[in-house]
């Protein structure tokens, strides 16, 4: 039980793209692959055990210690803040938190600025640098429709190729941080299982390094 | 009073056994009271953990708050200028806001301070007090050092504003090496002085090992001062039993306003976060106007009812049923006789739902009957 590796991954293409590179790293366990309803996957032999969370999920897993390891964007870090090791840029899943707006909209300082966000921290803070008032709006999903429909004035969004903002009329404007998956470990767990999650570190930043 | 591990739980053995070992150093019980005026708190706002506090009302009208934290009262308490020594302890509840809920916790706090003049022995007795206080909880522990002074003399050689010192200082406490190497780069650090943190958050583990590679960072009279009382500390710990229990780790990083010199953080396996904390904090004495010395730690107890996995297998030994036509001077007799040697009776007129026993037992005409037996 005690040398097992609790490793929780985001669930989709990233989190795909991290098993891959866990894999090429030495850190495999073929049954993830087999298409099947179940929600751990073990590799006994070689002490791993992985599953799939919500990516929002995987440092709320790793903060309390279900997972020892786990993998989560850095947007996700910086609106939740867990109290988590950060030990390794993956370098892959990048693209950049961005300001956007309507085509033709200019920043109208004598105003309080409306913001819509799935990510209220990272845009509070990152206006509040600034001294900019503003007036949050928290959306859960679908945020490019919030200016279009004038229920804010910009979005506060992950921007990866900016494709879906150009076909609604919107452009990204500044940008507030760069994103990237990092791999992240639970404080406690990581003192008991150090050598373990050290050599997995090791190994996935060697596989990152050729992939650059 | 007979009191065995069956019936005392994880916490409240600890709080036992950490108040025998306090004792048999020399430290006294400071018992506090409940409030504290809560114009204090503001005072040394940052001091506090959270935000939080639970403010109300006292008769004459002054408003009062529920303690957030024991050890600003303490140094309140114990401002003596003289060379006299102040160890104490204490078991005290304290209030908080959890970080998870956001709502107000009750977290039972015990720990230690020793308030004076600190040597490298005072300093060397509170660790130890650390790592036995962690032994008297669980078999495998692991306690984290590091030492501020280490830290603030690398930060000093670089010349970046305080906001940017701060993500450092985050990102060192995160073991966050491309996280510094990012902020060093925006802000025109050299190489070879961002270079010298990363491998600072890479100097963690066995003591042997990491105490050379900190001299080799080459940091100044004040980090080599800093390094020297690590190895005293560490090696004196080694030589009395402790040389797998103590790990230098700089990514302990409590708030330079407050603590310099040696920090800790203490680890217990099956517990997801640090169940210790404390280090030396003589620049809070400074700011409470005081000119001596302190160093100390706090257990966090709450945390250890998730060391009580196993669940009981049983709510009662003995289940005992009776009805109206009891005599109660004979039932009381009858359960009594049953629940001599420790035997968990509970006497009902009705059967409970859902409630694991391991006898069922009913008292009729003046005697008792079995109904079942447990397996």
């Amino acid at each position: 039980m005690k040398s097992v590796i609790n490793v929780a991954l985001p669930k989709g293409r990233l989190g795909e793209k991290v098993y891959d590179m866990f894999e090429a790293a030495g850190f495999d366990c073929p049954s993830i692959k087999e298409n099947n309803r179940k929600l751990t996957f073990e590799n006994e032999e070689k002490g791993l055990r992985f599953f799939w969370v919500k990516p929002s999920d995987v440092a709320i897993y790793v903060e309390r210690g279900a997972a020892d390891i786990g993998i989560a964007g850095k947007d996700i870090l910086l609106e939740y803040c867990p109290d988590v090791y950060e030990l390794l840029d993956l370098g892959i899943g990048k693209c950049r938190m961005a300001v956007a707006a309507k085509s033709g909209f200019r920043d109208n300082r004598e105003k309080t600025l409306r913001v819509a966000t799935k990510f209220t921290r990272i845009a509070r803070e990152y206006y509040a640098g600034k001294g900019r008032d503003i007036d949050i709006i928290h959306l859960n999903g679908s945020i490019e429709l919030a200016p279009i429909l004038g229920l804010s004035d910009v979005i506060v969004d992950i921007v990866e190729t900016g494709k879906t903002l150009l076909e609604n009329d919107l452009i990204p404007m500044e940008t507030v941080v760069p994103i990237s998956a990092r791999l992240i470990a639970n404080k406690a767990n990581f003192k008991f299982k150090s050598e373990k999650i050290e050599a997995i570190v090791n190994g996935l930043a060697a596989i990152s390094k050729q992939n650059q | 009073m007979i009191l065995d591990d069956k019936i005392l739980k994880s916490g409240e053995q600890a709080v036992f056994a950490l108040r025998a070992l306090y004792q048999r150093y020399g430290y006294i019980q400071f018992k506090m009271s409940k409030f504290e005026e809560y114009d204090f708190y503001v005072r040394n706002k940052d001091f506090l953990v959270g935000d939080g506090v639970i403010t109300f009302n006292d008769t004459d009208g002054k408003l009062l708050a529920l303690k957030p934290d024991v050890t600003l009262s303490i140094v309140k308490s114990n401002q003596d200028e003289s060379e006299t020594v102040h160890k104490l302890y204490y078991n005290e509840n304290v209030y908080r806001i959890s970080k998870n809920t956001h709502t107000f916790k009750e977290i039972m706090q015990t720990g230690l301070e020793y308030i004076g003049n600190i040597d490298t022995y005072a300093m060397t007795e509170v660790v130890l007090l650390a790592v036995k206080s962690l032994e008297a909880v669980s078999e495998n522990y692991m306690l984290d050092l590091s030492h501020l002074g280490v830290l603030s003399a690398l930060m000093q050689t670089l010349s970046v504003s305080e906001s940017d010192k701060k993500k450092l200082i985050h990102c060192i406490g995160e073991k966050n090496p491309h996280g510094v190497r990012e902020i060093c780069a925006e802000a025109n650090v050299p190489t070879e002085l961002s270079e010298k943190l990363v491998v600072l958050i890479g100097a963690y583990g066995k003591p042997s090992d990491v105490l050379p590679k900190l001299r080799a960072l080459d940091a100044g009279e004040e980090a080599e001062k800093a390094i020297k009382e690590l190895e005293v500390i560490t090696q004196t710990l080694e030589t009395v039993g402790y040389a797998n229990r103590i790990h230098i780790d700089f990514s302990v990083v409590n708030d330079m306003n407050y603590y310099s010199g040696i920090v800790f953080r203490g680890f217990i396996d099956g517990i997801p976060e640090g169940i210790l904390s404390g280090g030396r904090y003589d620049k809070l004495m400074r700011k409470m106007g005081s000119h001596t010395g302190a160093v100390g730690f706090a257990v966090y107890l709450d945390m250890l009812e998730l060391l009580d996995t196993h669940e009981k297998e049983y709510d009662t030994d003995i289940l005992l049923l009776y009805d109206d036509q009891a005599d109660t001077c004979e039932l009381i007799k009858a359960v009594s006789v049953l629940a001599k040697n420790g035997t968990r009776v509970l006497a009902q007129k009705i059967k409970p739902e859902a409630i694991r026993y391991r006898q069922l037992l009913a008292y009729r005409n003046g005697g008792l009957e079995i109904l079942e037996i447990g397996d």
